[in-house]
């Protein structure tokens, strides 16, 4: 079921901004794709794109033999993607059991998967019951991660998983995320902390301007501080 | 264990209470000006009964609203199309309504309440695809199209149905009052109240306990994520829509058989109270919407007894004040 | 053209404006008679009455209900002092000046209140505050006349008996309905060309980045309410001179001439068949507007009689010719899928190359 997804010459338009110039990206099958660069070099359109919130004006996105681009949202999720937005985007009315019940798609809450996730998050379990949007930032990100996993998907789209989490929840992300991956789900994930990039990452993509300005694997990535510097400067190290 | 009793030994957060009280408040506040006690019976009951009428009509329209952003213009059309419904199922029946037995007016009630259902639903169905599906997501042209269809369905309407105002007397057994002491409580109004209660507890059992209820909560509060698990929000928004025109056929019928008459510009007016009543609930809030609609329906009938000319500026008044007070209404929905 | 930075687009399109505004300058002359002399000044308010609404819907992107409340306002303004005080230019100035008065502060009230919160209470506050006026109106028949208006005496100079000149020009007598007539139509011009100012000034400007934008307009430090409310009540200013002049004209006010509903539509209609965000636009769809109303209803009537003799069911009363706003709410929702920048759209576009 692992897939790989491959990004061909897209370009999306915002209302009259051209944020995505032509990205041409390919994250490979069951590994973890990092997507990195500075604020503002498309990272979060990327996803967006394609999760199908914003329709790609050119090019193609394919997830292993399935077309993806010019599908509507709920068809790409139906595709077996899952999406963890920079906003988390839980229900905020709705409680924590609520919020996982509708990313349940196929049927019943299943309790193995979900002691599976509360091994990674035990907080879940003690806010069961509570709404959703009375959680700190830190559970919201846990529900938001946990809506995505909580059924299996062929891949996941998470945007900034560790931004204003304290170091803590951090070590138990970065083994849940670890995990998932050994499962055989494809990740792409946005990460501006550098140190979980390392850790998480088998691979990199770095945007500017709306384009991939250098794609390799993580190991390389990491062994050319030159490269980091020119490719992604200043922006990571202030956030390690 | 079951997955229910997780975190149940955790204390839940305290619901808010405070706005739900406000009817109350009123209704203390205003006793004393009323005078006697009997009116001021005969007033809140009056007031209760219009109450859950209007939230009866402006249900469909708060959650229209939460869930797409689609203000719809329209909405007092379908009440008006209620009313003409309850016309043609009650009129052509005249005779069985002069029969006092209350399990056979009832019968009647229903069945023109399900007529209004029916055939709500459907023009609610023509309405969405026609008017508010071609200029989705454009918010100004939405606003506009929305008023050229209520326009155009106003004037259907009077091309049906003429341009007179048609009287239609409530069944035989819903006239006259039933008396507490001093106080005379219609029994028809009685009968709305209990209708719209239905209503209520019927669409929070349904919001609160269906898959279907689930989604559309989620999706009031952020459409684009109910996309991104995978659901198809547009046709979840058509039956909503569909519900929201089917209970305003509901309110439509209640309120003819209240006013006796039927006329095609009462859309119109209601959908101004409807509008009320949605801003102090809070958009997109279904129990909101609830209090709001008694606070309106008391206010209205209160001030309509103390200085007549002046009903609807003390719900001008009412609307500025909890604005004031709640920006966004008395039970905001989360993310909006 | 004069006071504005964006002449209308099109050799047609400017033929046009100007054909519409030479026929409304000449109008005692060209088209002699009763009846057309009023359809003229009904297109003068008219197209006062759209172009102050257009500096709302088409620059600013709000859709206001209380437009006609605000016209509703200035007529009463004028006809309430008129009628009190007897027939007097001081009573004009007063009640043009109170209705200015109420129009603005009305108008400072619903923008500051609903825009503060969420614009889209803008619409629904407008409709509630604007039926309520309504009610109020009727229902304070001393000092409104309730539901039959009140009828006043105006300035001689205005009245229909008056004589300016002994002889005829061009075949005219000219009398106090065509001086009548030119106070309505300078008036309109002066107040349009004030509005053009407006919207072609760095304020018009800012109202069109927020309605594009409004969270970059936000960004960039325009204050969004302000702008806005200030919008409200420059239109509502507009509309009120535009009640003032059709009351003066009319020698009437009474809820049917100055708040009825439809009256509300037909603005909305008048700008969006015009097009919006254009100013000109309301000139063309008042000219339109106002004819299409006088001459549809004849030929409704003409094909509901016809269907009517042929036995056809439901037509007659689709065609009746009460039933024109049915028509006309049809070509309204038409244009606001297919044409929203309405007839100045379709004509500029046409020839493009036009500086």
């Amino acid at each position: 079921m692992t897939a790989r997804l491959a990004l061909a010459g897209v370009h999306t338009h915002i209302g009259s901004y051209h944020i995505l110039q032509g990205v041409d990206f390919d994250a490979p099958a069951g590994a973890t794709t990092m997507l990195l660069g500075r604020n503002g070099a498309g990272k979060t359109t990327c996803l967006r794109t394609i999760m199908g919130l914003w329709r790609p004006s050119r090019g193609t996105i394919a997830l292993g033999e399935a077309t993806l681009s010019g599908l509507p949202a709920s068809a790409i999720a139906r595709a077996g993607v899952a999406y963890v937005p920079e906003t988390m985007a839980v229900f905020a009315d709705l409680t924590v059991r609520e919020n996982l019940m509708l990313a349940a798609r196929e049927g019943p809450l299943d309790e193995r998967r979900l002691d599976w996730i509360f091994g990674f998050f035990p907080t879940l379990k003690r806010f069961w019951l509570s709404r959703a949007g009375s959680l700190s930032g830190g559970q919201k990100q846990m529900v938001s991660i946990a809506r995505a996993i909580v059924e299996p998907r062929r891949l996941l789209l998470i945007d900034e998983p560790t931004k204003g989490l304290a170091p803590a929840i951090v070590g138990g992300l970065i083994d849940c995320l670890n995990e998932i991956k050994r499962l055989g789900a494809t990740m792409v994930v946005v990460e501006q902390n550098f140190r979980v990039a390392r850790e998480v990452g088998d691979f990199v993509r770095v945007m500017d301007n709306g384009r991939i300005v250098h794609a390799g694997p993580m190991a390389e990535f990491v062994a050319d501080e030159a490269l980091q510097a020119r490719l992604i400067g200043l922006s990571l190290d202030s956030h390690q | 264990m079951s997955l229910d009793d997780f975190g149940a030994a955790l204390p839940r957060p305290k619901p808010d209470f405070v706005p739900a009280l406000t009817p109350l408040v009123v209704a203390l506040v205003v006793a004393p000006f009323i005078g006697s006690a009997s009116s001021f019976v005969t007033l809140t009951a009056a007031g209760l009964a219009m109450g859950m009428m209007i939230f009866t009509m402006a249900s469909g329209l708060t959650l229209v609203f939460g869930m797409m952003d689609v203000l719809n213009f329209g909405h007092g059309a379908f009440i008006s199309l209620g009313a003409y419904v309850a016309t043609l199922v009650l009129l052509p029946l005249a005779h069985w309504a002069q029969v006092d037995s209350w399990p056979l007016d009832l019968a009647l009630l229903a069945l023109a309440l399900a007529a209004a259902v029916v055939v709500c639903g459907l023009f609610g169905l023509i309405f969405e695809r026609l008017v508010v599906v071609p200029v989705y997501g454009q918010h100004l042209k939405q606003i506009l199209a929305t008023i050229g269809g209520s326009i155009v369905a106003e004037q259907l309407l009077y091309a049906l149905f003429g341009p007179d105002q048609i009287a239609l007397a409530p069944p035989a057994s819903f006239r006259g009052a039933f008396v507490l002491g001093d106080a005379a409580i219609e029994k028809y109004r009685v009968v709305a109240t209990v209708v719209g209660l239905v209503v209520f507890v019927g669409l929070t059992l349904a919001l609160n306990r269906t898959r279907i209820g689930l989604l559309i909560r989620a999706g009031v509060q952020d459409r684009e994520m109910v996309e991104a698990l995978g659901y198809r929000i547009d046709r979840l928004f058509v039956g909503v829509f569909m519900a929201g025109a089917s209970l305003a056929g509901v309110g439509g019928v209640l309120w003819a058989l209240y006013r006796e008459q039927v006329h095609a510009s009462m859309g119109g007016e209601l959908l101004v109270l409807c509008f009320i009543v949605i801003i102090v609930g809070g958009l997109g809030s279904v129990g909101g919407c609830f209090i709001s609609a008694i606070l309106v329906g008391l206010i209205d009938n209160y001030a309509g007894f103390l200085a007549p000319k002046l009903a609807i500026v003390a719900n001008i008044l009412l609307m500025v004040v909890v604005l004031l007070w709640r920006p966004r209404g008395l039970y905001p929905v989360g993310g909006r | 053209m004069i006071l504005s930075g964006r002449p209308p687009r099109g050799r047609t399109l400017q033929a046009l404006v100007i054909a519409v505004t030479l026929a409304l300058a000449l109008a005692p002359f060209l088209f002699p008679g009763v009846k057309p002399l009023n359809v003229a000044a009904k297109v003068c308010v008219y197209a006062l009455l759209g172009a102050s609404y257009d500096l709302l819907l088409g620059y600013a992107g709000m859709v206001s209900f209380a437009h006609v409340m605000f016209f509703g306002v200035g007529s009463y303004g004028v006809g309430l002092a008129l009628y009190g005080l007897g027939p007097s230019w001081g009573a004009v100035a007063l009640g043009l000046a109170a209705g200015l008065a109420v129009s603005t502060l009305l108008a400072l009230a619903i923008g500051l209140f609903s825009l503060r919160v969420q614009a889209i209470f803008f619409t629904m506050v407008t409709l509630a505050v604007s039926y309520a006026f309504n009610v109020l109106a009727s229902q304070l028949d001393w000092l409104t006349g309730g539901e039959d208006g009140r009828s006043f005496r105006v300035p001689e100079i205005l009245q229909p008996g008056f004589r300016l000149i002994d002889r005829e020009a061009f075949g005219v007598a000219l009398g106090g309905r065509q001086v009548s007539y030119y106070l309505v139509l300078v008036g309109c011009v002066v107040v349009f060309l004030a509005l053009l100012r407006i919207v072609n000034s760095p304020f018009g400007r800012v109202l069109e980045a927020i309605r594009e934008n409004p969270f970059r307009a936000e960004a960039l430090g325009y204050r969004i309410v302000f702008h806005r409310t200030l919008a409200t009540c420059l239109a509502a200013a507009g509309a009120t001179f535009a009640g003032a002049l059709n009351a003066l004209w009319l020698r009437y006010v009474g809820p049917d001439t100055a708040l009825a509903g439809s009256i509300q539509i037909a603005t909305l209609v008048v700008v969006v068949i015009g097009g919006m965000g254009t100013l000109y636009g309301a000139i063309l769809g008042a000219a339109l507007f106002v004819v299409a109303q006088n001459y549809l209803q004849t030929l409704l009537g003409a094909v509901s009689t016809a269907a009517g003799d042929a036995g056809l069911p439901l037509l007659p009363g689709l065609f009746h010719p009460d039933r024109w706003l049915l028509w006309l709410g049809l070509l309204f929702i038409l244009a606001v899928y297919f044409a929203p920048a309405g007839l100045v759209g379709a004509l500029s576009r046409e020839d493009d190359t036009t500086p």
